[in-house]
């Protein structure tokens, strides 16, 4: 298996303090993969790393071999790479509907957005996004109304919505309820039959109904990796997660 | 509120209600009193643009008076050229001691070129400008800063530079535009119905570009600029496009203003006139457009009454105003209105 996404021994220093310190992930084709790790260990800079929000010090992010990691970031979501964050980032005046169309649309210069509607030829698609992610009953509510739960949802259609084979999910069940969370494993694990999936998540639990490989990070470097049974298995794991709940 | 106020039919029909009562206003009322709602309509004119960039884009300008000042400044500057005879220079250009035109004087001869540029000049500086700022992500109150010393800057050159630009006193004495006299039977109104129709059009336009995935993407960028930017979108020619479109307004606005009440000053577009532009559409509803439109009349108006009864009495009434509007409707008084009947999202109308 050749890596679609290549991370190569990334440093990320903020004056001295290094967010990521060398860190290297490999992420094949269609695979899923689950990082984790204590608060500060970098996985969020890995993700603003990967699509530009941050810049390498050292080191390059290599998609399909080309190295992304001085693209502007409308450029690397060109390329297909798309994150969710932490805090949903729905557009909270624009209704459901809209959000997505905004997401789905192919062509996002500014002189093809005079006029009206969402393209015929889009249509099909975002209602079928909204539907995929149980939104459709309420394509035409203002997100700022919706639940924070149902927030994270439309966030997760809208990644999915421009078409990227990479996505980067971070904490995408951050307040949600055990049902909620359910829902969103099933989501993701359907995702991961069709696209390269690369989750960030505290909740073990959730972790678990993922069934896939975990990475473990610490203080910007990989600490361990393996399936999730494996990872607990190991000693220096538990240090550190012991460590820092104590 | 009745029913009938929030029906589909209605809100299709009231605007064109008003503007066949607006139409009507130069037979009903006196050369003076029609000049002077054509002034305001002029101001109407600059806070659709305003709602533009402010409502829907999130950029606050306190520099419209720049653009503003452009557009008249381009006409009242072929005016003066127009009422001379061959050979003669304008009359405080005389008085300065100056015995040639400035070059930059010259191409404002023709009737077009002079028209163009209240328009295309505006949208050009604009657009250059908020190229340059937005593109080093500047934003916010930043932004709002470097546009007000962009007022304060333009209104000081003026001023400073008497001998080209007429100075402090701006340029006025106007005698006829196009052949046209001034003073000629029906200008007054004539002008006013162009300053009319300028204000229709606008708000059509603007109404449509609101409605129109542009707008989507603007209110967006407004309301998450990096999430749209992670959506893959620039949103800097969004934004600079707004703004561009927004000092073309201004600059329109600017021109009509000049041509209704004949002069043009650095008293009219400076720092504390940029600033009352703002606070027409904060009174009125920043995302709406006839809420703009009533709020630069119904403060324009109200300035009258009440600066003419206690002359320095005006500037704590408006900014008690601005403070009241701001704090307790956000949305402004367009805002209490569809608040009140339950609407959803934002009405550009």
């Amino acid at each position: 298996m050749s890596a679609l996404l290549h991370v190569d021994a990334v440093t990320v220093d903020y004056g001295g303090f290094k967010a990521l310190d060398g860190f290297s992930l490999d992420l094949a084709q269609g695979e899923t993969r689950v990082v984790i790790g204590p608060n500060g260990a970098g996985k969020s800079t890995l993700c603003d790393t990967i699509i530009g929000r941050v810049r390498p010090t050292h080191g390059a992010i290599r998609f399909m071999g080309e190295d992304i990691s001085r693209l502007s970031e409308p450029a690397i979501v060109a390329r297909g790479i798309c994150r969710k964050f932490q805090a949903p980032g729905v557009l909270p005046s624009l209704t459901v509907q809209d959000n997505m169309a905004l997401a789905a649309r192919t062509d996002r210069r500014w002189w093809k957005a005079l006029s009206h509607g969402i393209p015929a030829a889009e249509r099909a698609f975002v209602a079928e996004t909204l539907d995929r992610v149980g939104l459709a009953a309420r394509a035409g509510t203002p997100a700022g109304e919706l639940s924070h739960g149902e927030k994270q949802w439309l966030e997760i259609g809208m990644v999915l919505a421009t078409r990227a084979q990479v996505i980067l999910l971070d904490e995408p069940t951050a307040g949600m309820g055990p049902a909620e969370t359910r829902a969103t494993a099933e989501l993701v694990r359907e995702l991961g039959t069709s696209r390269t999936v690369l989750v960030i998540d505290h909740d073990m639990s959730f972790v678990e109904q993922l069934e896939a490989p975990v990475t473990v990070m610490h203080q910007g470097r990989l600490l361990a990796s393996g399936t999730l049974d494996e990872v607990r298995a190991d000693r220096e794991v538990a240090a550190v997660y012991l460590g820092h709940t104590a | 509120m009745p029913d009938f106020l929030q029906s589909r039919g209605f809100s299709r029909t009231l605007p064109l209600v008003l503007f066949a009562l607006a139409a009507a206003i130069p037979f009903g009322l006196s050369d003076y009193d029609t000049n002077l709602v054509a002034r305001f309509l002029a101001m109407g004119i600059v806070a659709l643009g305003i709602v533009l960039t402010w409502g829907h884009g999130g950029i606050l300008s306190l520099g419209q008076g720049v653009f503003f000042g452009l557009g008249g400044y381009a006409i009242a500057m072929h005016i003066k050229l127009a009422d001379l005879a061959e050979g003669e220079i304008p009359d405080f250009m005389q008085w300065s001691g100056r015995t040639a035109l400035p070059f930059w004087w010259e191409p404002f001869h023709s009737p077009v070129f002079a028209l163009a540029a209240a328009l295309v000049g505006p949208a050009l500086v604009a657009a250059l400008f908020a190229w340059a700022v937005f593109h080093r992500r500047v934003s916010g109150t930043y932004f709002a800063l470097i546009t007000q010393a962009l007022a304060l800057a333009f209104a000081t050159l003026i001023i400073s530079r008497q001998d080209v630009t007429g100075g402090f006193n701006g340029l006025t004495n106007f005698t006829s535009i196009f052949g046209f006299l001034f003073a000629g039977p029906g200008m007054a109104s004539a002008l006013y119905w162009i300053t009319l129709g300028a204000l229709a059009l606008s708000w059509l336009g603007l109404r449509w570009l609101l409605g129109s995935r542009f707008g989507t993407v603007l209110r967006a960028a407004r309301d998450g600029e990096n999430r749209v930017r992670f959506l893959g979108y620039d949103p800097v020619p969004f934004k600079v496009a707004a703004f561009a479109l927004a000092a073309m307004l201004s600059g329109l606005g600017g021109a009509l203003f000049t041509l209704n009440a004949g002069v043009i000053s650095p008293a009219l577009i400076g720092v504390a006139p940029s600033i009352e532009m703002v606070v027409w559409v904060a009174i009125g509803g920043r995302t709406s457009l006839g809420g703009a439109i009533f709020g630069a009349l119904a403060v324009n108006l109200a300035r009258d009454a009440i600066s003419s009864s206690f002359p320095e009495g005006w500037l704590y009434v408006m900014g008690a105003l601005f403070i009241l509007v701001v704090t307790l409707f956000p949305q402004g008084l367009a805002g209490l209105l569809s608040s009140r009947s339950g609407k959803r999202g934002e009405n550009p109308a």
